[in-house]
C-alpha cells in the first residue's frame, strides 16, 4: 500500500504537473474566448463538466493500468490486498471516494482551478469597467473649447450639420452652468452668450437681435427652451359657448362624430382641449351653429380676469375678429352692452360673422382708431378689456414668420402704440362705476419687455391707476426689473404666460383699476408732477365752480367739496410734502371765496 | 342708423309671417325688454333699445353692425332673410322639417332636402310656405321654402325636393362674412 501511495504520489505530483499545463492552456483558451464564454454560460459549464469528466477518465484509465500491473503478479483475484474488484469502473463518484489523498487533492484542485478561473475573470471585467469610467469621466471633464473668430470664419466656409451646432449649444449651456470650473480661461462670459445666441439663431431661424433679447430676459437654459418649444404647436383648443350649450353635451356630440378630447384644466369650466380629430374642427355642425369657438387658452385668460358681470357697459378695444367679445358675451349672459372695436374693417367682418353665429345679441361693433375712444367715450365704461395689437413673440409657434420678420424696432413701435391705447382705455373708463369701480384688463401676446411691463408702468406714472390681482393664480409674476430699468413694485401683481412653462401661448395679462379722473398719480413726490396737477386742478376746479353755480341756481344737488378736496391742491405751495394735503382741505374754500 | 319707415316696416313682417305667422307678435312685444328694428345701410337689424341707445352715439361711418341682422332689403325694395336671423325664426318657427343625419351635409353645402333625406315635416304645410330646417338633434340648420305641401311630399318619389334651399349655416363657412356688413 505504501508503495503503490509512493509510486502513486509520484504519479499524481506527474499528473498535477500535467495538469498545471493543462490549466495553462485552458487559462489561455479562457483569455481568447471570453466573450464566447459570456454569451454561452450554459456551454461554459458543459465544457468544464466535460473537462472535468475528460480528466476523470484520464485518472481512471491510468489507475486501472496501475491496478492491472499490481495485481496480476500478487495473488488471487478478490483478496484484501487487491482492492481492484471493488472498483466499479464506469462510477466516478465511487473512483473520487476510493482514491482518497492525491486523486481528491487533484479533484478539489480541478474545482478550485475552476473558481479561480471564475475570480479572473471577475477581476478583469471589474478593472475593464474602472477603465470605462475614468474614460467617461476624462471625457465629461474635458474642457469645452470655445471656436475662435478664425475657427468660425473657417466654418463659413464648410457646411455646419444641425446636429452640430445642437451639440455646440449643449455644450455651451453646460459651461455656463458651472462657469468657475467648466470655462476655458482665457474667454469671456459675454463671448459664450454672443456664440450661443448666434448658434440658436441659426438653428430655430430667429434674428440674431431678437435671440440676444430673449437671452437677457430668460437666461441661457430658459432661452432654449423657451425656442424649442416654440417650434412646436401648441394643443387645439375649443371653448364651448354657453349661450346655446353646455359642455357635457357637446363633448357627447363631439365624441360621437369621433373627436378625442379632454377638459381643458381645473381653471376652465368652459374650454375643451382637442387631441385627436377624424373631422376639422371648424366644420362641424356644431360649430356651424355656434355652440363653441376655436379660442387657445392663453386667451381665455385675459377675459376671465376682467370678469365682467351682467347688466355692465363693456368695451372690447380690440376686437376682431371676436373670440374675447363672444367669451366676454357669455359671462354677461347676453345681458348687457359690448362695444366691440377694432381699426381694420375686414377683420370686424370676422367679428360680425362670429356674432351672430354664436348667438350673442348685446354687441355693438364699430371701426374707431382705439386711441380716440378716450375723448369719444370718456368716462363711460364699467369694464374695458384692451388685448393689444403686438409684436407676436408669444405665438411663434402659430406664426414661424414672425421670427424673423420682426425687429426690435418693431416691437418698439407697438410698445409706444400700446401705451397710447392703455391711456385712452383708462380716460374711457368710468371709476364711479358701482359693480366695479371702474376695472380693465391690458393684455397682449408678446413675451417682450418693451410691450408689456413698460407699457403698463408707463400708465402707471400718467394715470391715477392702480394694479390689482388678475385673480389667475397659475402664470409667472410680472418683471419689476429688467437690466437699467425699474418698474413699480405693483407689477409683480400681473402674470406672464410661457409655452415651455404652461404649454400656452405666450401671454402677458395685467389687471387695472381707475382711481380717479386725474391726470398723475396722488403719491408721486415730484414737485413738477405736483405743479402740473395744481394746474390742471386750477382749471378742473374753475368748471366745477361754474357747475356749481348753474347747479345751484338750478336747485340740483352740488358737487361735495370734501369729495374732491384731494385734487384741490392748488393752495399749497409747490414746496410742501403731499402727505399734509388732508390737513390743509379747509384753507382751499377760503382762498377760493376771497377769489372768486 | 336710422328706424324703418312703414313701407320697409310692411315689407319685412310679411316676410317674417310666412316663416312666423302670428308668433310675429311675440317680436314686438317682448316680455323683458323693448325692442326695436334699426336700418344700417339697408340692412335690418333687430336690437333691444338700451343697446340702441348706446349705438347713437357711435358715428354713422364707424358703425358696423347692432344686436342681430335679420336680412337686407334689396335695390328694388324686396326683403331677404339672411341665416343670421335663424335664432329667432327657429324660435317662433309654424313649419319646421327635420332632415336624416345623412343628408345633414347635403344641405349645408347649399342643396335643396330631398324626400330620402326626409325624417319628419309638420303636418298641415301649405306649399311655398317658409320653412325651418332642424337637424336630428334639433339644431337649425337653416331655412327654406316647402317645394310640395305635406301631402304631396308623402307621394313624392325619392329624388324629388320637398325644401328648396334658402341659407343655412354653411354659410358661416363659404365666405358670407362679406355678406355680413
Amino acid at each position: 500500500m505504501g508503495r503503490r501511495s509512493k509510486s502513486s504520489r509520484s504519479k499524481a505530483k506527474a499528473k498535477k504537473q500535467s495538469l498545471e499545463e493543462l490549466e495553462l492552456h485552458s487559462m489561455s483558451e479562457n483569455e481568447s474566448n471570453e466573450e464566447e464564454k459570456i454569451v454561452e454560460t450554459g456551454g461554459k459549464e458543459k465544457g468544464i463538466s466535460e473537462r472535468k469528466e475528460h480528466e476523470k477518465k484520464d485518472d481512471e484509465s491510468e489507475d486501472e493500468n496501475e491496478c492491472t500491473i499490481e495485481t496480476n503478479p500478487k495473488g488471487p483475484l478478490f483478496s484484501d490486498e487487491n482492492t481492484a474488484w471493488l472498483r466499479p469502473t464506469k462510477n466516478k463518484i465511487l473512483d473520487l471516494d476510493e482514491d482518497d489523498g492525491d486523486d481528491i487533492n487533484e479533484k478539489e484542485l480541478e474545482v478550485e482551478r475552476q473558481s479561480r478561473l471564475i475570480d479572473m475573470e471577475m477581476k478583469a471585467e471589474k478593472e475593464e469597467a474602472k477603465a470605462e469610467m475614468s474614460r467617461t469621466i476624462a471625457q465629461e471633464t474635458e474642457i469645452f473649447h470655445l471656436p475662435t473668430m478664425e475657427e468660425l470664419e473657417n466654418e463659413e466656409n464648410r457646411v455646419v450639420s444641425p446636429s452640430e451646432i445642437r451639440s455646440r449649444i449643449e455644450s455651451i449651456l453646460e459651461v455656463l452652468a458651472d462657469f468657475k470650473s467648466r470655462r476655458e480661461q482665457d474667454r469671456s462670459r459675454s463671448e459664450y452668450i454672443h456664440q450661443l445666441a448666434s448658434d440658436l439663431s441659426e438653428l430655430y431661424g430667429y434674428l440674431p437681435e431678437l435671440m440676444e433679447y430673449f437671452l437677457s430676459m430668460f437666461g441661457a437654459s430658459e432661452t432654449y427652451e423657451f425656442v424649442d418649444a416654440s417650434d412646436r404647436p401648441r394643443p387645439l383648443i375649443i371653448r364651448t359657448n354657453t349661450l346655446k350649450a353646455r359642455r357635457k353635451d357637446l363633448a357627447t356630440a363631439l365624441m360621437k362624430r369621433g373627436v378625442s378630447l379632454d377638459p381643458l384644466a381645473n381653471w376652465s369650466k368652459v374650454g375643451l382641449k382637442i387631441i385627436e380629430s377624424p373631422v376639422p374642427m371648424g366644420a362641424t355642425p356644431e360649430y356651424l351653429s355656434g355652440h363653441y369657438m376655436l379660442q387657445s387658452a392663453a386667451s381665455m385668460c385675459p377675459v376671465l380676469a376682467l370678469n365682467p358681470q351682467p347688466n355692465e357697459k363693456v368695451l372690447d378695444m380690440s376686437a376682431a375678429p371676436g373670440g374675447k367679445t363672444s367669451y366676454l358675451a357669455q359671462l354677461m349672459r347676453n345681458k348687457g352692452v359690448i362695444i366691440a372695436n377694432d381699426l381694420k374693417l375686414d377683420r370686424q367682418k370676422a367679428t360680425v360673422a362670429n356674432m351672430h353665429r354664436l348667438g350673442v345679441k348685446i354687441v355693438i361693433t364699430c371701426t374707431h382708431d382705439g386711441r380716440k375712444l378716450g375723448k369719444k367715450f370718456p368716462h363711460t365704461f364699467d369694464r374695458i378689456l384692451l388685448d393689444a395689437p403686438c409684436s407676436g413673440l408669444g405665438v411663434i409657434s402659430r406664426d414661424p414668420s414672425v421670427k424673423v420678420q420682426r425687429t426690435i424696432m418693431d416691437v418698439k413701435k407697438n410698445s409706444h402704440l400700446q401705451k397710447e391705447l392703455l391711456l385712452a382705455a383708462i380716460d374711457a373708463l368710468n371709476h364711479k362705476s358701482k359693480k366695479s369701480g371702474g376695472v380693465m384688463v391690458y393684455s397682449t401676446c408678446s413675451v417682450s419687455i418693451f410691450e408689456n411691463e413698460e407699457v403698463v408702468n408707463y400708465a402707471l406714472q400718467k394715470r391715477d391707476i392702480k394694479i390689482i390681482s388678475t385673480t389667475l393664480d397659475f402664470g409667472k409674476p410680472g418683471f419689476i426689473r429688467y437690466k437699467e430699468k425699474r418698474f413699480h413694485p405693483s407689477l409683480a401683481l400681473t402674470r406672464r404666460f410661457y409655452p415651455h412653462v404652461h404649454n400656452m401661448d405666450g401671454f402677458f395679462v395685467a389687471k387695472i383699476q381707475k382711481l380717479s379722473d386725474g391726470k398723475t398719480k396722488h403719491s408721486l413726490e415730484s414737485t413738477k408732477h405736483i405743479e402740473q396737477d395744481i394746474e390742471e386742478k386750477m382749471k378742473d376746479s374753475k368748471e366745477k365752480d361754474r357747475k356749481r353755480k348753474v347747479d345751484a341756481s338750478a336747485g340740483k344737488e352740488t358737487l361735495k367739496p370734501n369729495k374732491n378736496a384731494k385734487n384741490d391742491h392748488f393752495s399749497i405751495p409747490p414746496s410742501f410734502p403731499k402727505k399734509k394735503s388732508n390737513a390743509k382741505v379747509t384753507k382751499p374754500r377760503r382762498y377760493k371765496n376771497s377769489g372768486s | 342708423m336710422r328706424p324703418l319707415t312703414e313701407d320697409e316696416t310692411r315689407t319685412l313682417f310679411v316676410k317674417l309671417t310666412e316663416y312666423m305667422g302670428k308668433s310675429i307678435e311675440k317680436m314686438i312685444n317682448r316680455s323683458d325688454e323693448r325692442h326695436c328694428f334699426r336700418l344700417i345701410k339697408d340692412r335690418v337689424y333687430y336690437v333691444s333699445e338700451s343697446i340702441m341707445k348706446t349705438a347713437n352715439s357711435v358715428r354713422r361711418e364707424d358703425l358696423l353692425h347692432v344686436g342681430v341682422c335679420l336680412g337686407k332689403f334689396t335695390k328694388s325694395g324686396k326683403f331677404r332673410l339672411h341665416i343670421t336671423a335663424l335664432e329667432y325664426l327657429s324660435q317662433h318657427a309654424k313649419y319646421k322639417v327635420w332632415v336624416k343625419p345623412s343628408s345633414e351635409m347635403s344641405f349645408l353645402y347649399g342643396n335643396h332636402v330631398i324626400k330620402s333625406g326626409l325624417a319628419r315635416m309638420t303636418e298641415n304645410t301649405p306649399q311655398y310656405a317658409g320653412v325651418v330646417v332642424y337637424s336630428m338633434s334639433d339644431i337649425p340648420l337653416g331655412f327654406g321654402v316647402a317645394a310640395q305641401s305635406t301631402e304631396h311630399c308623402q307621394t313624392l318619389e325619392p329624388s324629388g325636393n320637398v325644401v328648396l334651399h334658402q341659407s343655412d349655416i354653411g354659410e358661416y363657412l363659404r365666405g358670407v362674412e362679406d355678406d355680413m356688413c
